[in-house]
């Protein structure tokens, strides 16, 4: 298990209802898909969030209606947020 | 425990126990409609999905904040006599025991509907949105509190600005009623949730 | 090759497992490279491991639910050594001073033998309900902890909290029972059939256009020809392997490895080997693949429910004589699109299944394009 330190976004699929906050918050790191839904643009599962993008993805976080998101970083062990 | 004032100061506090409520009223009354505008899923040009819920929550945040100026003041008002058992437990004022209760319950919902929304994250959707529900008790009870107990109900400005918060949400929970309200305006696949 | 009849032998009682502790059996099951038969293929010590090192006592879950319709191979298993099954989750169990070990068993399974064997132990038999789905390991943790069982987001893994908030571990019936042998034999004796990187033999549930389908064990690393030539295979051009989260694989003598199935995007997967007859449509027989993969979604997740149906839709079309040209791109577009945007990898096995069939079967696609099907009859017999 490589350590990896980036901070990534997650999107609990189960809760997610295709909104679209994330997405208006995130343009660069997330599209939307033919029924609404969040795609990465990087093609990633829990895309990478650059440093400039910090503020707003914990924004969007935040903001999601039915805290479907959650921001956290890899460490030598396991997650942590 | 009430401070011995008199003259101005009272009657500074009077007008800003009012006018806090007063105020309150119409923030409570914009963020419910803001809600309703943010689970019906529409875009509005300029704000965005997540300037509503912004909005959304700014409003009702304002709301609460100067709910608490407004027991706070009136708590100081000798003029009110409200007292701190006033806040917690409902219809036991000496001065319109019911229309002051509603206030009363009003803000018990509120404390709760609050800390729900603050530790939301803790607490998961289902709750949250189980609590959330109680928002549009609280309005009415808001609404009534204003009107009853408040004593600016003869005013014509407030009589308006009662209007219009009326009107709103009555508009806005009979959109959210329509059939054409499905969310995001087109049909999709409903999620299986719970 | 009779020393590859190793779970499949006739039941055979040696009396109690030895109790391990939880170094030996950790040195064990690793030294004998035993990895997950359920699908998914993990090393199991590493499982295993993941569930040791948390601080609360674990539950220990034998997946026996088989939700793949064109797999049988733990239903055979467990009608036939229920008591190797039990041993191997009797061991895991003690190992890991579980509070639960529970052997889950689906509904069309008669669990009288099952029962029986379980008799004495400390191990629950259960029941569950299920479809394709309910199988996958949170969704029977969810059903076993009395949620509906669908799957739960996985950033939190059941290694970690899963039933009663319990790190939990499932496992496969059949690696349960090649455990129970590595345990009794030695993790050498283990290795001593299939290949270095893939030790042990493997249960295969063969169907399809064959005379005499049925469930074999063979060696890691046989080839596919070898594997079918018991079950009398018609003559086929292509073998879809892995169930309908699979892939084609058109070249026969390629071993059932991970590296022998690469070039063909498809892995061993639990074992299921399905013989294309040279009358079936491919297109028609993916078509309805993904009809009933669609209706199995959980309908959790936005993308899954709506893709599916989506790929569905596309699939019928290219079937049935549709002769836009944009058919294919679309149809891969949107296999793209649902991948690895779901809870689980319920989307993810579905658009795996589409894109080997698109890619497979392109000069089909071509034909169908061009308004005929070079299959004999058009119906999907299976």
């Amino acid at each position: 298990m490589s350590r990896d330190t980036t901070a990534r976004l997650h999107i609990d699929w189960t809760r997610c209802d295709g909104h679209g906050s994330c997405a208006e918050l995130l343009p660069g790191l997330l599209g939307v898909d033919d029924f609404g839904y969040p795609v990465a643009r990087s093609g990633e599962r829990d895309p990478a969030v650059p440093r400039r993008d910090r503020d707003a993805a914990q924004h969007a976080v935040r903001n999601c209606p039915v805290m479907a998101l959650r921001l956290y970083r890899v460490d030598h062990s396991g997650t942590r947020r | 425990m009430t401070p011995h004032v008199t003259g101005p100061l009272t009657s500074a506090l009077w007008d800003l126990g009012r006018g806090t409520g007063v105020v309150a009223l119409a923030m409570f009354t914009l963020s419910l409609v803001l809600g309703i505008v943010a689970r019906s899923g529409r875009r509005v040009p300029g704000l965005g999905r997540f300037g509503i819920s912004d909005l959304h929550r700014t409003a009702a945040l304002t709301g609460t904040g100067l709910i608490v100026l407004h027991v706070a003041t009136l708590l100081l008002d000798p003029f009110a006599q409200l007292r701190l058992v006033d806040l917690l437990v409902p219809f036991l004022a000496t001065y319109r025991p019911l229309w002051l209760g509603l206030g009363t319950l009003a803000v018990d919902l509120l404390v709760v509907v609050t800390a729900a929304s603050l530790l939301r994250h803790r607490i998961g959707p289902k709750l949250f949105r189980a609590v959330h529900w109680a928002t549009y008790a609280l309005w009415p009870m808001a609404l009534l509190h204003a009107l009853r107990a408040g004593t600016n109900s003869g005013d014509l400005w407030f009589r308006g600005l009662a209007v219009v918060c009326v009107a709103s949400v009555v508009t806005a929970a009979a959109w959210r009623l329509a059939p054409s309200f499905a969310e995001r305006g087109w049909s999709r696949r409903t999620r299986r949730t719970a | 090759m009779t020393s590859a009849r190793r779970l499949l032998q006739d039941q055979d009682r040696h009396g109690p497992l030895p109790a391990l502790r939880l170094d030996a059996l950790l040195d064990a099951v690793s030294e004998s490279g035993l990895t997950g038969r359920g699908g998914g293929g993990f090393p199991t010590a590493t499982k295993v491991r993941a569930v040791a090192s948390r601080p609360r006592k674990p539950v220990v879950v034998g997946n026996g639910l088989e939700g793949e319709p064109l797999s049988s191979k733990d239903a055979v298993l467990l009608g036939h050594n229920p008591h190797l099954v039990l041993d191997g989750l009797d061991v895991v169990a003690r190992a890991l001073r579980a509070r639960r070990a529970v052997l889950a068993v689906g509904a069309d399974l008669d669990p009288g033998p099952v029962v029986e064997a379980a008799r004495g132990r400390r191990i629950e038999v259960v029941t569950v309900e299920g479809g394709f789905v309910a199988g996958q390991e949170s969704a029977l943790v969810n059903q076993l902890d009395g949620r509906p069982p669908v799957p739960s987001d996985p950033f939190t893994r059941v290694t970690e909290s899963g039933i009663g908030g319990r790190p939990t571990l499932v496992l496969n019936v059949e690696t349960l029972a090649h455990l129970a042998l590595v345990v009794r034999h030695g993790a050498e004796w283990f290795r001593q059939v299939g290949t270095r990187d893939e030790p042990g033999t493997s249960l295969f549930t063969i169907s399809g256009a064959v005379r005499r389908p049925g469930v074999v064990e063979v060696p890691r690393g046989t080839s596919i020809r070898e594997v079918l030539a018991p079950a009398e295979p018609d003559p086929s051009s292509a073998v879809l392997v892995g169930g309908y989260h699979g892939a084609w694989v058109t070249d026969l003598d390629v071993p059932l490895t991970a590296r022998g199935l690469k070039p063909f995007r498809a892995a061993v997967g639990a074992g299921v080997l399905h013989v294309l007859g040279a009358g079936v449509c491919p297109l028609v027989f993916a078509a309805e693949v993904v009809d009933y993969l669609a209706g199995e979604s959980a309908a959790q997740c936005g993308p899954c429910l709506n893709g599916l149906p989506h790929l569905a839709g596309l699939l019928h079309r290219l079937a049935s004589g549709d002769r836009d040209p944009a058919l294919p791109a679309e149809t891969s577009r949107m296999a793209r699109l649902v991948t690895g945007r779901g809870a689980c990898a319920h989307p993810d096995g579905s658009a795996r299944f589409v894109a080997s069939t698109l890619a497979v079967f392109a000069e089909h696609v071509g034909a169908h394009l061009q308004g005929w099907c070079p299959s004999e009859t058009r119906s999907a017999a299976s």
